[in-house]
């Protein structure tokens, strides 16, 4: 039933309750439950809407940001990942085998504050040996959605 | 000049669904619940390997009954979901679509004279078919009250000295029926006592909703005497590329192939390399895709009865077939008002048969969206005739 659920709600987090229960032909009240409990579990962290800010009039870059770290002894990654993800404007942090060891998705309102944020706090971090910055042109698909046009239902209108 | 058309042809009557589609294609903000293909595009990895064959110059014909490859496939996925084997080289053939199968069958099986036994409400091309191939259609009228399936007594009183084959059109279009092992268990004594034979066509195997699908051929006595009728267009949403196959006896394939190598040559090329790839990759789409379908189904059964609209509940295919007879209207008649007032396409129940009456055949190859829409407007169609009716 959880995966039931997740698999809905992570594509469209408003179905309320009620029409979850139908579509899945379960009782309401155990979905209710069922999702109380994934939230206190921590599996269902929250409920966030898919924005395309390019059509809104708001000024906002967003920038991969790809570090190099030294571990520290007894501690890895851990302590300077917290470092970084305590920054509202660090959208994500990721730990990532290969060439480099985080990844850091960030907003700013413009380039040059993102760049401050890289060169000042950053990359004067003791452990870090090193950074990447690559800025977002263009979002084609996010979060599983393309965010391009719609496209229109192509299929006629009745069919045998 | 001479008449220059066939009278058997003339006399065919056009599709029911024709008629209606000429009303609703004047009708350009008119939202469809009419369709009978998958809302769903065509998952890409098949696509992608659709276009890598013509990038490799894969443009040739293949053999006439299909590329090798494929057929092998074919009878590696039967073997696993039907629980039947079939000899990729002489008892598979590659069609263009499950319709070209049936016509085939029907062609290569047919003496003039020859019975067809038809339950309707079904497909539009097996009566026309039959005719086209010298039959004569018998039509057995499927009840709502055994949901739409064929029960033995039906079909024993249906069967004649000239009885040849039985049409097996489960899971269902339009009603989105199913026949379970035990229905299909009850049927299967009569037909070998008579000897018939048995044209299943499985196009919407994949799409059941309550257990899985159970194919006739996977009888004891009936292999021998069933063509299977599959394709690739409601499982994988490839109504587009036309791509079906048809397996059974090597004496009836063999006699298929005859009239498809001469009438078609090949079922396209780039079609057949996408459906190996959907073949091997292709069951987590199927899966999901019938997840999908099955929200949407448990959906409008809900709202069916929310409005309260008399509806067996369907789980095959996808579409469902509520019954509409408390209003008094024909179903064109309320299907065409429904089109008119609240500008919403459904099929009327008698483009599948005449007993077909009384009923409306409703798609859920919509995405829930759409769905909630029509339904709304639906809605408020049901009441206004209600309050018409008590007026």
């Amino acid at each position: 039933m959880r995966e039931e659920i997740l698999n809905v709600i992570e594509k469209n987090s408003r179905v309320d309750t009620k029409e979850l229960a139908i579509r899945l032909g379960l009782p309401e009240e155990e979905i209710v439950a069922e999702m109380a409990e994934m939230e206190n579990e921590g599996i269902i962290c929250g409920y966030h809407t898919m924005i395309n800010w390019e059509k809104t009039t708001l000024e906002k870059v967003t920038a991969l940001i790809e570090v190099r770290v030294t571990p520290q002894r007894g501690l890895g990654f851990d302590t300077l990942a917290e470092r970084i993800y305590k920054y509202p404007e660090v959208k994500s942090v990721y730990l990532i085998s290969g060439g480099y060891d985080l990844l850091i998705t960030m907003e700013g309102k413009t380039l040059k504050e993102v760049s401050e944020f890289v060169s000042d706090k950053l990359s004067t971090m003791d452990t870090v040996l090193s950074t990447a910055t690559h800025f977002i042109l263009k979002k084609y698909k996010d979060h599983g959605t393309i965010m391009t046009q719609k496209t229109e239902d192509e299929r006629m209108m009745i069919t045998p | 000049m001479r008449n220059p058309l066939a009278d058997k042809v003339v006399n065919i009557k056009p599709s029911g669904i024709r008629k209606f589609f000429d009303i609703v294609s004047e009708m350009k903000d008119a939202i469809s619940l009419g369709v009978g293909e998958p809302d769903f595009d065509t998952p890409w990895h098949i696509r992608d390997e659709g276009i890598y064959s013509l990038e490799k110059g894969k443009t040739f014909y293949t053999s006439n009954s299909g590329l090798m490859e494929l057929r092998k496939e074919i009878c590696t996925y039967l073997k696993r979901r039907v629980g039947v084997t079939y000899e990729p080289a002489s008892e598979v053939l590659i069609t263009v679509g499950g319709s070209e199968g049936i016509d085939a069958a029907l062609r290569a099986m047919l003496n003039p004279g020859d019975e067809v036994l038809i339950p309707q409400p079904s497909y539009v091309s097996y009566e026309p078919c039959t005719v086209l191939a010298g039959g004569v259609p018998v039509i057995i009228e499927l009840k709502e009250e055994n949901e739409f399936r064929l029960t033995a007594k039906e079909l024993e009183d249906a069967i004649t000295d000239k009885t040849k084959i039985l049409i097996l059109p489960f899971p269902n279009n339009p009603t989105g029926a199913i026949m379970e092992r035990s229905d299909l268990e009850a049927i299967a004594k009569i037909i070998e006592e008579k000897d018939l034979f048995v044209l299943s066509d499985e196009i919407y195997s994949e799409l059941t909703y309550k257990e899985e699908h159970v194919s006739i051929t996977s009888l004891p006595g009936m292999r021998e005497r069933t063509i299977l009728i599959n394709g690739f267009s409601k499982a994988y949403a490839m109504t587009g590329w036309r791509l079906g196959y048809a397996c059974g006896p090597k004496e009836i394939i063999a006699q298929m192939t005859k009239i498809h190598q001469f009438c078609i040559m090949c079922a396209p090329t780039t079609s057949q390399y996408a459906a190996v790839e959907a073949l091997k990759n292709g069951d987590k789409d199927v899966e999901e895709m019938r997840g999908a379908y099955d929200q949407r189904r448990r959906f409008l059964m809900n709202a069916f009865r929310e409005m309260g609209l008399a509806c067996f509940e369907p789980f095959g295919a996808f579409y469902v077939f509520p019954c509409i007879k408390e209003f008094g209207l024909t179903s064109e008649a309320f299907a065409t008002r429904f089109l008119q007032e609240e500008k919403v396409a459904v099929v009327p129940g008698t483009a599948f048969g005449d007993c077909g009456e009384g009923y409306l055949r409703i798609s859920y190859a919509y995405s829930i969206e759409n769905l909630k829409v029509a339904i709304g407007r639906m809605k408020n169609f049901v009441e206004r005739l209600r309050a018409e009716k008590n007026a």
